[in-house]
C-alpha cells in the first residue's frame, strides 16, 4: 500500500511538472488542431461514408494480412526493391544498419572523411521511434539526421516526441529559438519562425545532399503495386526518398492496404483528421526504386541526366545521372501479428496515426504526450499500441488518464472504439497486479467480480453504488465522519482520494424512497392524468379539429421509467424529483423502481467482469417495462452512454438494441414530448430570451444529445449559451484521485474561466456539476431543475 | 462527389486561390510570355511531354546539381490536376521532374486543361496503371509548409510558392 501511495505522489508530481512546463504550448496547439478538425469534419458531407469505407478497408486488410505480405513482397521485388519482414526492433535495426553499411562500401574514396562516417537522413517516422532506430544506428557509427523540423528540434534538444504528428508541440516558439540559437550560434539570434525555417531548410538540405541513405516511414503501403504512400507537408520525405541513392522505408505491417484504389479515402481523411486540412501538401506515391535520377553533388556541373536537352530520353549509362537506385521496404511485426490475433487489441491496427484522439482529449491537451503517453506512442490510442508493442507496463503508466469520455470516438477517422481499448487494457493490468495486503479493507464494500490485487481506489470507485447505499443508510453520520480530517487522511492514503476534493453529501432519503412515500406509481398516474385533464380542457376544441376520428385521444400516450442512477438516487435527489415532477406535469406517469447499477462505475475502473454482470442484471430488471412499451428515461449521460455504447459489447445484440431503442436522455425525452404536442405552460418557462449557460457532458455530446437540451431550453423561452470548452475535467472518479486532482482542476479551470460570472449555469452530468460548483462557488443544477414546475432546490 | 457549383476548372481555380496558389491560363501561342511573367531567373526545367508547347530557350533544361541549388524557379509538367483539392500530380521522371519541382523556391507546374479531373478517385484510377508498372507520382497541393517552428510557415523543405499554368490545348476538362 505504501508503494501505491508513493506511486500516486510520484505521478501527481510528474503531471504537475508537465502542467507548468509544457501544458500551455500543448494546449494551444492541440486544441487549435482539434477545432480545425471539427470544423473540417462538419464541412465534409461525405465524412461518415468515408470513415466507414476507410474502416472497412482496414478491417479487410488486417484480416488478410498474411496474404498481403506475400503480395507486397512479389510486387516490390518485381519493381527491383527488397522486402524485409522484421520480427522485432532488434531485427529491424540490425537489417537497416547492414543496408547503410553496404550502401557506403565500395563508394569512390574521393572523400575519405565522408566514407568513414556513413550518414543517414530521416523523415518523421513514429515506427522508427518505436524501435529506437537512431540509437541503434549511432551505436554502429552511423550519423543520423532528422529532417522533419519538429523531429530535428527534438534531436537537438535530446527530447522525445510529445505528439505523434507534431512531435515538438510542447515547445514554444521562444524555446525553439533559444535552443537553435544556442546550438548553432548564428550571427543574429533567430527571432521569427520564418528565419528558423529558412536556416533549418538550408542546414538540413546540406545533410540530405551528403547522405548515403534516406530513411522514411510510410503512411500506407499498397500490396498490389508495392507502392508506399507518404503524406507530408514539409517536403522533407520527398527529399529523403529520392536524393540519396538508397531509400529505406520502415513501416508496421498494419500499414498494408490491398490495392491502389484503397488509398483514396485515406488520402482524404488523414489530413482532415490530423490537422483539419482538406488534404496534405504532398501525397507521395512511390513504387520504388523510382525513376528519378540520382544526384551526385560531388559532380556539381554535370547534368543530372545525360541527353535530356534533346528530349530523347535517358541513357542511364552516361553522365552523372544514374538510375541504379536501391530500395528496401522493412515491414515490422514487433507484436503486431499477435495484436491481430487479440480480439480486443486488433482494432488498434486500424489506426492511421493522425493524432486526432490526442487533440480531442482534454487531459492530453493539459499534459501532452510526455504525460499521456508510454515509451513511444501518446494519446488515447497509445494504450493499444503500447500494450501491443511494448507490453502492458508501458500502457499502465498513462492509461488512467483516459477517463472514457469518448470525445475521441467521433474524431477517429477509422472509428476505433478507443475508450473500450483503454477499458480492456486497464482491466488486464488490474488482473496482473499482485493481491494487496489491504484488500480486506474494501472486501466488504466490494461485491464485484474482480480478482484480488486490484488497486483499492479503483475497487472503491468501481463499487461506488454499494458505497453510496451504505453511506446513505448511515447519513448524516457518514457525511460527518467523511468530513473529518483523520478520515480524509485515511481515504487519501488507502484509496487515493485527494484530501482537497469535496466529498458528495449522501441523502438519508433516496429518490426511490421519496417516490414510494408520495404514493408510487399510482399517485404518479393520478398526477399525470390531472395534468392531461387540465390541458385537455384548454385545448379540447383545437384537438377535435386536428385529430379527426380520434376525439379526446391524447397525442402523448407514454409512460416513463426514470432510471435512479447512483448519484441521483443517493446524492442529488433533487434533480430526480425535478424530473418526476416535470414528466408528470407534461402528462406522463412515472415509475422509479429500485434498479441495478448501470456498470458505468466499474467500466471506468477497468472492471469489465463486474460491469458485464451489472449490465445483465440491469437488462433483466427493465426488460418487462420495455416490453410493456414504457420508456426508460435516464438523467445521467454517462449511464445512458453505457446503455447505448458499451452494452453492445456486454449484452446479446437483440438485448442491446432493445434497451438502446427503449431508452432516452431526460432532456431529449422532454423535448420530444413538447415537439409532439405537450404543453410547456406548467414548466418554469423563460420570457423568450432569458440567458442561461449550458454545459453539456462529453459522452452526451458523443451520442449527439447536446442539441436536444439546447432545443428544449429554447422551446421553453431561454437563450442557452453552450460552452466551447468541452470537458469539465472531473470525469466521475478521475478528479477525486490524488494523482490526477491537479490535472482535473487545470482542465476544469478553462471551463470555469469561459463561464466567468454568467448566471444561471446548468450542466447535464453529475461530475460536471460538482466540478463547476466547486470552481464557480455557486449552484450548478441540472437543466431539468431550471424547468421543473416548482423550480429547483425545492423539496 | 463534390457538391460545389461551377465547372471543373472553376472549382480547381477556386481551390488554388484558397491555397494562395496563383494560376494563369495560356494558349500555346502565349505560353512563353505567360511563363516569363511568373518566373524569376535563374529558371531550370524539365522537358514538357506535350505536343503543343515546349520549354523556351531561356529555361535551362539540363539541370545540374549546381543549378539545382542556384536556380530560383523550377518548371515541370503536371500529369493531372485534381479540381476538388487544387492539386497537381507530378510524376517522378528520369529527367528529374521530382527534384526540379522540389528544390526551388518557386515551382511552376504546367497542366493541360484536358488533364484536369474532378476528384481524387478519378485521379488515382488514372495513376493506377503507372504505379503498377513501378512509376511514382506526387499529389502536390500548394506550397510546402511547416508548423513546427511555432507558427505556420510556407516554404519548408520544398517550394515557398507554386504557380499553375493551365494550357488550353483545345481539349475539354478531363471528366
Amino acid at each position: 500500500m505504501a508503494d501505491r501511495t508513493d506511486a500516486r505522489s510520484r505521478t501527481a508530481a510528474r503531471l504537475r511538472h508537465l502542467l507548468s512546463t509544457e501544458g500551455d504550448a500543448i494546449h494551444a496547439n492541440a486544441s487549435a488542431l482539434n477545432e480545425r478538425r471539427a470544423a473540417t469534419y462538419a464541412a465534409t458531407d461525405t465524412l461518415e461514408d468515408r470513415r466507414a469505407e476507410a474502416r472497412a478497408i482496414k478491417a479487410d486488410a488486417i484480416d488478410r494480412l498474411p496474404d498481403l505480405l506475400e503480395t507486397v513482397r512479389e510486387a516490390v521485388e518485381k519493381n527491383g526493391g527488397t522486402v524485409y519482414l522484421a520480427d522485432d526492433a532488434a531485427d529491424a535495426n540490425r537489417y537497416v544498419a547492414e543496408v547503410v553499411s553496404d550502401s557506403t562500401t565500395g563508394e569512390p574514396a574521393d572523400d575519405a572523411a565522408a566514407e568513414d562516417t556513413p550518414s543517414v537522413v530521416k523523415s518523421k517516422s513514429m515506427t522508427t521511434e518505436e524501435i529506437d532506430l537512431n540509437d541503434a544506428l549511432e551505436r554502429e557509427g552511423i550519423t543520423v539526421t532528422e529532417t522533419d523540423l519538429g523531429e530535428w528540434v527534438l534531436q537537438i534538444a535530446e527530447e522525445s516526441p510529445s505528439h505523434i504528428v507534431g512531435p515538438a508541440m510542447h515547445l514554444s516558439r521562444a524555446e525553439i529559438a533559444d535552443l537553435l540559437t544556442e546550438a548553432f550560434d548564428p550571427d543574429e539570434r533567430f527571432e521569427t519562425p520564418e528565419a528558423l525555417t529558412r536556416f533549418a531548410r538550408d542546414h538540413l538540405g546540406e545533410r540530405i545532399r551528403e547522405a548515403d541513405v534516406g530513411i522514411t516511414g510510410a503512411n500506407f503501403v499498397v500490396a498490389e503495386t508495392g507502392t508506399i504512400a507518404l503524406v507530408t507537408n514539409e517536403g522533407n520525405a520527398r527529399k529523403c526518398a529520392v536524393t540519396p541513392d538508397t531509400h529505406v522505408a520502415i513501416a508496421g505491417v498494419e500499414k498494408l492496404v490491398p490495392s491502389i484504389g484503397d488509398l483514396e479515402p485515406f488520402v482524404d481523411l488523414i489530413a482532415k483528421s490530423a490537422t483539419g486540412q482538406s488534404i496534405a501538401q504532398y501525397v507521395t506515391m512511390l513504387s520504388p526504386p523510382t525513376d528519378s535520377p540520382t544526384i551526385d553533388f560531388d559532380r556539381p556541373d554535370e547534368p543530372i541526366v545525360a541527353g535530356s536537352s534533346d528530349g530523347a530520353g535517358v541513357d542511364p549509362g552516361q553522365g552523372a545521372g544514374e538510375t541504379d537506385r536501391d530500395f528496401h521496404l522493412v515491414l515490422l511485426d514487433n507484436g503486431r501479428m499477435a495484436m491481430r490475433e487479440d480480439d480486443q487489441l486488433r482494432e488498434t491496427l486500424y489506426c492511421i496515426r493522425c493524432g486526432a484522439c490526442s487533440n480531442s482529449c482534454a487531459n492530453f491537451q493539459a499534459v501532452g504526450g510526455h504525460g499521456f503517453g508510454g515509451e513511444t506512442y501518446s494519446g488515447g490510442i497509445a494504450t493499444g499500441w503500447e500494450a501491443g508493442v511494448h507490453g502492458g507496463e508501458s500502457a499502465a503508466e498513462f492509461n488512467d488518464l483516459c477517463t472514457g469520455c469518448s470525445r475521441c470516438v467521433e474524431a477517429c477517422p477509422v472509428k476505433i472504439d478507443i475508450p473500450w481499448i483503454n477499458t480492456v487494457v486497464r482491466d488486464r493490468r488490474n488482473r496482473d497486479a499482485d493481491p494487496a495486503a489491504a484488500d480486506f479493507l474494501v472486501d466488504g464494500l466490494t461485491p464485484d467480480a474482480e480478482a484480488g490485487g486490484l488497486d483499492l481506489g479503483k475497487r472503491f470507485f468501481g463499487n461506488v453504488g454499494t458505497v453510496a447505499r451504505l453511506a446513505s443508510a448511515a447519513a448524516p453520520l457518514s457525511n460527518w465522519l467523511a468530513g473529518t480530517d483523520p478520515v480524509r487522511a485515511v481515504l487519501e492514503r488507502t484509496l487515493g482520494i485527494d484530501g482537497r476534493r469535496d466529498l458528495p453529501t449522501f441523502q438519508r432519503e433516496t429518490l426511490v424512497d421519496w417516490f414510494e412515500k408520495r404514493g408510487g406509481v399510482d399517485a404518479s398516474k393520478e398526477r399525470a392524468t390531472e395534468s392531461r385533464a387540465r390541458r385537455g380542457g384548454q385545448a379540447a376544441s383545437r384537438r377535435r379539429v386536428d385529430r379527426t376520428g380520434r376525439d379526446g385521444a391524447d397525442p402523448i400516450d407514454r409512460e416513463a421509467v426514470l432510471y435512479p442512477d447512483v448519484y441521483t438516487n443517493y446524492v442529488d435527489v433533487e434533480r430526480g424529483k425535478a424530473a418526476v415532477r416535470t414528466l408528470e406535469a407534461l402528462g406522463v406517469p412515472v415509475r422509479v423502481p429500485d434498479l441495478p447499477e448501470s456498470g458505468r462505475a466499474p467500466l471506468s475502473q477497468g472492471m469489465v467482469a463486474t460491469a458485464d454482470r451489472q449490465a445483465s442484471r440491469l437488462y433483466a430488471a427493465v426488460v418487462e417495462d420495455l416490453d410493456a412499451g414504457r420508456d426508460l428515461v435516464v438523467i445521467e449521460p454517462s449511464d445512458l452512454a453505457a446503455f447505448h455504447r458499451e452494452y453492445e459489447r456486454l449484452l446479446p445484440e437483440r438485448s442491446f438494441e432493445r434497451l438502446r431503442d427503449g431508452s432516452d436522455e431526460l432532456c431529449a425525452y422532454v423535448d420530444d414530448l413538447l415537439e409532439n404536442g405537450a404543453d410547456p405552460a406548467p414548466l418554469r418557462t423563460g420570457s423568450g430570451d432569458d440567458p442561461v449557460t449550458y454545459h453539456s457532458h462529453c459522452q452526451q455530446r458523443t451520442l449527439g444529445l447536446e442539441a436536444p437540451t439546447t432545443a428544449l431550453l429554447e422551446r421553453c423561452g431561454y437563450d442557452p449559451q453552450t460552452t466551447s470548452v468541452e470537458c469539465c475535467g472531473m470525469a466521475g472518479s478521475f478528479g477525486y484521485k490524488r494523482e490526477y486532482y491537479e490535472v482535473s482542476v487545470d482542465v476544469g479551470s478553462r471551463l470555469a474561466d469561459e463561464i466567468g460570472t454568467a448566471e444561471p449555469v446548468v450542466a447535464s452530468g453529475t461530475s460536471c456539476g460538482d466540478q463547476l460548483e466547486t470552481l464557480l462557488e455557486r449552484p450548478v443544477p441540472h437543466p431539468i431543475e431550471l424547468l421543473a414546475p416548482d423550480g429547483y432546490r425545492r423539496c | 462527389m463534390s457538391v460545389e457549383p461551377g465547372t471543373t476548372f472553376e472549382r480547381f481555380a477556386a481551390n488554388l486561390e484558397a491555397l494562395e496558389v496563383s494560376v494563369t491560363r495560356a494558349e500555346p501561342a502565349t505560353f512563353d510570355s505567360a511563363l516569363r511573367e511568373v518566373t524569376t531567373e535563374p529558371t531550370i526545367g524539365t522537358r514538357l511531354p506535350f505536343e503543343s508547347v515546349s520549354l523556351p530557350d531561356w529555361v535551362d533544361d539540363e539541370p545540374t546539381p549546381a543549378t539545382l541549388e542556384a536556380a530560383t524557379t523550377g518548371v515541370t509538367a503536371a500529369s493531372l490536376g485534381v479540381a476538388d483539392y487544387g492539386s497537381v500530380v507530378l510524376p517522378g521522371t528520369p529527367e528529374g521532374g521530382e527534384p526540379v519541382s522540389l528544390f526551388q523556391d518557386l515551382h511552376v507546374a504546367v497542366l493541360r486543361r484536358s488533364d484536369l479531373v474532378g476528384d481524387m478517385r478519378t485521379a488515382i484510377e488514372r495513376l493506377g496503371p503507372q504505379l503498377r508498372e513501378g512509376h511514382s507520382a506526387i499529389v502536390a497541393t500548394g506550397p510546402s509548409a511547416t508548423a513546427d517552428m511555432g507558427a505556420l510557415v510556407k516554404g519548408a523543405h520544398g517550394p515557398k510558392d507554386v504557380h499553375v499554368i493551365v494550357l488550353e490545348d483545345g481539349g475539354e476538362d478531363g471528366e
